[in-house]
């Protein structure tokens, strides 16, 4: 019976039923939601929020009330890298990665610097970083939008490379096996999870917490950055704000893949597939013939019934 | 010194000291910056900020957070804008739908504490959840901003009470509430709750209840704010206050009220609310555009958490 209770607790299972029942309304409600191709092009949409959770997840791992909110600056950020550096030529498209991923990792590693050194909260310090790119943003580009994708970086994200793929789903396929391979089989990634689960204890083992925790935040930086780039590759061209609507959505699909708030537990695999559900649910949504306002409701009740099942506190205890 | 101790940490120490900096570069910008009616003007724009960040003060010392203060200011601003038109617009529908936004806005943190503290859910990603709701909502009351709001409502709130300002009235009302709620063992009991939530449980607090207060007030302060917010700008707008839950967030902290909860208290939010509100008109009178506010702020809530950590450490 507890055996059932777990099974039916699980997070990776809890995402995959979520995926298929909307997968299946999807279909219900509107004949091809769930063709080929949509699905390609909504998985296409979850590799780029995914790609942002990935940051998001480690740091979350991390523990310390870990949460990165200068993500969606970030990915803005090397979104208008990417454009400048590239400006429409498929030669300085591996420039514009180098530099898309060294800025948000940079940026990233003053994040886990003022996390751990100066012991700011994270989600004030990453707060605090937020308004500083943005307004960085601003001020240099004056709000006019600059830069744009060279074609084959648009070809990349959006137009099959093999099979009817494109190629940024088997980049995201990659990341996702190389996560997991990571945080479960390499010496990195069980420091991960044991300073995130009890930092007091892995530092009284040897591991060098706060080293581990800037590299966290650094990596969520080179994660951001790289997601910006694949934005750019998406849309095309830039705007300074192209990444505010990934922050919290990246915390959510963190949360609704079973990767606890309070750290040191979850995996990436749960976070892909909280990515992919939180994407279908808003496309089921959207083409539900709802008004904005239900839509906007429903939506949110639904990320509630879905933290219900597994996005829950301890009880206390006396 | 004891007084000054119980604002905690010291964080509000650079604060204090970032406000003063900040003042004396406007007075020296703006000639007129001492003049009483730009003072007042200036505490007119701050004023909702100021009670947002009281609101989210209970809400932080019982160690959650409330990111969906914004949407209710909308949803609370809605409400009364309809409700008041709904009634014909004289003076009992302002009085009705003044009523209406406060219990909207009490409702919907009653809403955020049951979940949060009944359901045990994690507060970060249910107030982000509940917002999208409440911001749903108030599309559903008023589709489009417009429907204005009566004359009575906007000239009481730009004008006086008994030769008072209006706006000097909400400030002092804002103050007695926080201070009598200081004076309780309510504030007392939330610390112990935000500080040490599992000894707070086992002393036999109810903890429950007291985290469900805390998100009342913080709904409760956001319907005020929304209030005072529409006697602005005397009209309903369902996108209202949607970056005002950030910064009440920032205000708090810059006031040196601990995230992780247990320290701090609602003193130290009002000089962080002013803080963010001056760099604003700072940087206006500096002649730099306005895009530079983002920038500034973020720069200046970094550099204040730093100092108060440097200043702890001696």
């Amino acid at each position: 019976m507890s055996r059932f209770v777990d099974l039916a607790k699980n997070p990776l299972l809890i995402s995959s039923v979520a995926i298929l029942a909307l997968l299946i309304i999807g279909e219900l409600v509107s004949p091809g939601f769930a063709r080929g191709d949509q699905i390609v092009r909504l998985l296409t949409v979850s590799a780029i929020l995914g790609i942002a959770a990935a940051g998001q997840n480690l740091v979350i791992l991390g523990g310390r009330e870990g949460i990165d909110l200068s993500i969606g600056a970030v990915i803005s950020l090397g979104a208008v890298i990417a454009g400048n550096v590239m400006s429409g030529s498929d030669a300085a498209i591996p420039l514009a990665f180098a530099a898309a991923c060294c800025a948000g990792f940079l940026i990233g590693l003053v994040n886990g610097l003022g996390v751990t050194y100066l012991r700011i909260p994270p989600l004030v310090m990453t707060l605090g970083m937020m308004g500083v790119i943005q307004g960085g943003l601003v001020v240099l580009s004056r709000g006019v939008p600059s830069g744009n994708a060279a074609p084959a970086l648009m070809a990349f994200v959006n137009r099959s490379a093999f099979l009817g793929i494109p190629g940024i789903l088997f980049v995201w396929a990659a990341i996702i096996v190389l996560m997991a391979l990571m945080l479960k089989r390499t010496r990195f990634g069980w420091s991960i999870y044991a300073v995130g689960s009890n930092e007091n204890a892995a530092i009284l083992t040897g591991l060098p917490a706060r080293r581990i925790r800037v590299l966290l935040y650094g990596l969520a930086g080179l994660f951001g950055g790289f997601t910006g780039v694949c934005v750019i590759g998406y849309t095309g061209n830039s705007f300074i704000s192209v990444g505010d609507q990934y922050v919290l959505p990246s915390v959510i699909a963190v949360v609704i893949g079973g990767t606890s708030l309070a750290g040191g537990a979850g995996s990436y695999t749960g976070t892909a597939l909280g990515a992919i559900a939180l994407v279908l649910l808003q496309s089921v949504l959207t083409t539900l013939n709802l008004e904005f306002w239900g839509r906007q409701v429903i939506f949110g009740g639904t990320l509630l019934l879905l933290m219900l099942l597994y996005g829950r506190q301890a009880r206390l205890r006396v | 010194m004891i007084g000054l101790n119980k604002l905690g940490g010291r964080t509000w120490v650079v604060t204090a000291a970032a406000l003063i900096i900040l003042l004396v570069i406007n007075a020296v910008l703006q000639p007129n910056f001492l003049e009483p009616s730009v003072v007042q003007s200036n505490l007119t724009t701050f004023l909702p900020l100021v009670l947002v960040a009281i609101g989210q003060t209970y809400v932080i010392l019982g160690g959650d957070i409330d990111l969906s203060v914004g949407a209710i200011v909308a949803l609370v601003n809605v409400v009364t804008v309809t409700v008041i038109a709904g009634l014909g617009g004289d003076g009992t529908a302002v009085v009705i739908g003044l009523v209406a936004g406060m219990g909207v806005g009490a409702a919907c943190g009653l809403v955020n504490g049951l979940i949060i503290a009944g359901l045990r859910f994690q507060p970060i990603v249910t107030t982000f959840a509940t917002s999208i709701v409440f911001s749903g909502l108030a599309l559903w009351v008023l589709p489009q901003a417009g429907m204005p709001v009566p004359e009575p409502y906007w000239r009481t709130y730009a004008g006086s009470i008994l030769g008072v300002p209006t706006v000097y009235v909400i400030y002092i009302v804002a103050f007695l509430i926080a201070a009598f709620l200081a004076a309780r063992p309510f504030a007392t009991r939330l610390k112990a709750v935000g500080g040490l939530r599992t000894a707070a449980f086992q002393t036999g607090l109810d903890l429950g209840r007291l985290r469900v207060s805390a998100f009342m007030l913080s709904g409760l302060f956001g319907a005020f704010a929304s209030l005072c917010l529409t006697g602005e700008t005397a009209s309903g707008d369902p996108l209202m206050g949607q970056t005002l839950a950030m910064s009440a967030i920032s205000a708090v902290v810059l006031g040196g009220t601990a995230l992780a909860g247990g320290v701090g208290g609602t003193l130290g939010s009002v000089l962080g609310a002013w803080v963010i509100g001056m760099i604003g008109s700072v940087i206006f009178f500096a002649g730099l555009p306005f895009e530079y506010q983002t920038l500034v702020q973020g720069l200046i809530i970094l550099a204040a958490l730093a100092g108060g950590v440097l200043v702890t450490r001696r």
